[in-house]
């Protein structure tokens, strides 16, 4: 057996009441982040495009509209199954630019690393970054480096700034959802999660699962190529899909139904998370593309997907529904109905 | 997953509510106590599909939800220590205890680990000899294995930086409060598959025999549920009461020999306070006093604690099944799983927890 | 409560004096204290609580169980 989880790599899931102290859970992509956006920074800097509150806001610039947004990167460990910090920096800032129908042109990286850390570890998540800006085809093209005195980082943070140029005629912020859309999810569920728990201190279970750690722009390449009309898309990552569809229910304001049996989970997901207690649609995924399409568009959208590298596992989830407006109901497998409800912060294993 | 997978068959979940709804021709209200068993039921919606007859009543079978406001706060005083490392299960990480919680006190500097089992407690205690390792036993028979495979370790291994704070609480002597209650409704139990997979429920006949109310053994997995429900509900239409096992997989009579054993070296009987409910006679287990080395209630000298619940906190009525969660003024207003008044709303098997989710579709459709 | 999965025993080690088992819940894998199920052998199906094994899977009462479930439907609900 080994040590017990330190919760410095966790977070409170649960009500905070009136705290005067951040806890981890703030970060979780969950109900209290909404809460510290809404009750700290929104009033603070409010404006009406950082209102949007998307994970990029697309700006008019000219006569182009630019899609522009910033990541921060504080994975605990710094290697895991399927990649790396680094990897993982260009893929998130990637991802929320094509998720909000861009085109990623340039990425800058900000490093603030701990005195002690070894240069040959920080040599490794660089090359990993250039690879993966490469194979993304971006570039990383401003960054600058800090560092802090050993014991007041994490090894290294990451944070990546990332513009892209916005598809014409595209819009797929979340109040685009239309009752009677199609719900996609491009691939398997929780697999990020699920990997970095397995290498994460303390939990000590083996697992096969891989990272999906990946870019996903050529995943939205692929659906506007195949002229399909996309309502919204949306990267699931910390809080998991669940996080997801509440934010574009909420947004929206209207219903959203899961068919849980045609939810993908491989087998290890599945495992690891009956034992550790937790929901696999609450888990992060650092590689997905959801996306609400016409009814009449699903099958096209499908065929798009699954014809690229990433989207094999494609598949229809669910719809948009004129019921339950603002929320995300699951219907289960055996043919009862549950609510599955925006994560409070992030997850803790159970025993009961 | 093998023996997990086929008791989620959609076609023999349907079977099975066919046939309680083939053999169902009055009303019955029946109580499972074990909170995984809440929780699996509102997590695939098992009492919207039964038939409007049955009602199924949620019992205090969450830990989380009846340790005593005393033994969080005596935690929580505990985990504020500089020389403590307090390991526990993630679920009691969320209760609050009289004020603040256990992430409370970490954020204010107390070091608190979530640990999967005790016996990473007691690793950790050995890696480092600087700390005093207290881990949380909290749990129902289903975990004392654990727990007391922990202290056993510990002892073996002569050490003398780690303790347990124990609160086990039993389930037979809860069932029995219940069905004294005079405003009792419950007519059958589901009783916890899991603690009788350790215990075995040769304890049950007794309560059989006394209050003529059938208590059927059962798992967790939809069908197993479903399968609990049918073999209670032919029972209360036939006029039967008896102990059945609709577990049989991994419940037998007499339970686990080696588990038992262990348990009766290591834990006594004791009194034990529940929270919302109230003392039990004889419904907990503490340690006996040759393991008193171990005890975190004798190694750390604690000031007087005063533990005060909010008064508009009904968690008790609702562990008893005497109101359901809809019925407490302060239910979805001052209480909610983002500020919880009582245990039974933090929990993700809390009943009130439950409700507040599964009620938010019901008002709206 | 009670969150206790069945897993498969794939080998059995021993560990500061207890038997150990590393179990494959599905191809997820997790070591789990054996002492309480002391005639498991490799190839037999536990079910693991908080690090320990509380009892060994019946794989012949399953499969009646399950049998009696498919069965269910043209008879009359009776004691089993």
């Amino acid at each position: 057996m080994s040590e017990p989880i330190d919760p410095a790599t966790w977070s409170c899931p649960v009500p905070v009441g009136r705290r005067t102290e951040v806890v981890l859970g703030h970060g979780g992509g969950g109900r209290l982040t909404a809460e510290l956006l809404a009750e700290v920074f929104l009033p603070a800097l409010g404006n009406p495009l950082l209102g949007q509150l998307a994970d990029s806001t697309v700006v008019t610039v000219g006569a182009e509209r630019l899609a522009f947004t910033t990541d921060s990167f504080v994975v605990n460990p710094l290697f895991f199954p399927g990649g790396d910090i680094g990897s993982l920096a260009v893929h998130g800032t990637v991802n929320d630019l094509a998720c909000s129908g861009a085109v990623p042109l340039h990425l800058a990286a900000a490093f603030v690393i701990e005195e002690g850390m070894p240069v040959e570890t920080l040599a490794r998540i660089a090359h990993s970054m250039g690879t993966a800006a490469t194979a993304a085809g971006v570039a990383i093209v401003a960054g600058d480096t800090k560092v802090v005195e050993r014991g007041r980082g994490d090894g290294v943070f990451i944070t990546t700034t990332g513009i892209g140029l916005v598809r014409a005629s595209v819009d797929v912020r979340p109040e685009r959802a239309t009752v009677g859309d199609a719900i996609i999810v491009s691939g398997p569920i929780g697999q990020h999660g699920v990997a970095v728990m397995s290498v994460r201190n303390g939990l000590e279970f083996g697992s096969p699962v891989v990272s999906d750690s990946a870019p996903v722009h050529g995943l939205v390449a692929a659906l506007f190529d195949a002229g399909i009309d996309v309502h919204v898309l949306r990267d699931p990552t910390r809080g998991g899909v669940a996080a997801v569809l509440n934010e574009i229910a909420g947004a929206a304001s209207v219903g959203v139904l899961i068919e849980e049996a045609t939810v993908p989970v491989s087998a290890a997901v599945r495992s690891a998370c009956s034992l550790l207690g937790l929901d696999p649609l609450q888990v992060a995924n650092e590689g997905r593309v959801i996306a609400f399409v016409p009814a009449a568009d699903a099958a096209a959208a499908l065929t798009a997907l699954r014809a690229c590298a990433g989207g094999e596992g494609a598949v229809v989830i669910g719809r948009v529904v004129d019921d339950h407006r603002g929320m995300v109901v699951g219907l289960t497998a055996i043919g009862g109905t549950r609510v599955i409800d925006l994560p409070l912060g992030e997850l803790l294993p159970r025993i009961c | 997953m093998k023996h997990l997978d086929e008791y989620a068959d959609p076609v023999r979940a349907r079977r099975l509510l066919d046939e309680i709804r083939r053999i169902t021709t009055q009303r019955w209200a029946l109580m499972e106590v074990c909170g995984g068993q809440t929780h699996s039921i509102i997590r695939h919606g098992i009492d919207q599909l039964l038939p409007d007859e049955i009602e199924l009543l949620h019992g205090p079978g969450c830990p989380v939800c009846v340790t005593p406001l005393e033994t969080i706060d005596r935690a929580l005083a505990i985990a504020a220590r500089p020389e403590v490392t307090l390991c526990s299960f993630g679920d009691m990480l969320r209760v609050p205890g009289s004020s603040g919680d256990l992430f409370g006190v970490r954020s204010q500097g107390g070091d608190v680990r979530v640990a999967h089992s005790p016996l990473d407690a007691v690793t950790l205690a050995t890696q480092r000899p600087d700390r005093e390792v207290v881990f949380l036993a909290i749990g129902f028979e289903t975990t004392a294995p654990a727990n007391v495979l922990a202290v056993q370790q510990a002892a073996r291994l002569g050490l003398t930086n780690f303790s347990v704070l124990v609160s086990h609480v039993l389930v037979p002597p809860a069932i029995r409060a219940i069905l004294d209650a005079p405003d009792c409704r419950v007519q059958a139990f589901l009783a916890a598959g899991h603690v009788c997979t350790v215990m075995g429920y040769d304890e049950y006949q007794p309560i059989v025999d006394r209050y003529r109310v059938p208590i059927v053994v059962t798992g967790f997995e939809p069908v197993d549920l479903l399968d609990g429900v049918r073999r209670a509900v032919a029972q209360l239409e036939s006029g039967r009461a008896q102990v059945e096992n609709a577990y049989t997989r991994v419940v037998t009579q007499h339970g686990n020999a080696a588990a038992r054993a262990a348990i009766a070296e290591v834990f006594e009987v004791c009194d034990r306070a529940w929270r919302g409910i109230g003392v039990i006679p004889a419904s907990g287990w503490r340690l006996r006093d040759a393991y008193r080395a171990f005890d975190a209630e004798a190694r750390f000298d604690l000031a007087e604690i005063t533990s005060a619940e909010s008064p508009l906190c009904r968690a008790g009525d609702v562990l008893q099944g005497r109101i359901t969660p809809a019925e407490c003024a302060a239910f979805g207003k001052e209480c909610t799983p983002r500020t919880p008044l009582g245990a039974t709303m933090v929990s993700d098997e809390g009943t009130c927890a439950a409700y507040y989710t599964h009620r938010r579709v019901t008002m709206r459709q | 409560m009670c969150l206790a999965i069945p897993g498969r025993v794939i080998e059995i080690t021993e560990q500061h004096g207890q038997p150990v088992g590393l179990i494959d819940f599905d191809g997820t894998t997790m070591e789990i204290v054996l002492t309480f199920v002391p005639d498991v052998q490799p190839g037999d199906y536990v079910i693991a609580h908080a690090g320990v094994a509380i009892q060994r899977l019946d794989e012949a009462a399953a499969a009646e169980t399950l049998r009696l479930y498919d069965e269910l439907g043209g008879e009359a609900a009776g004691d089993s």
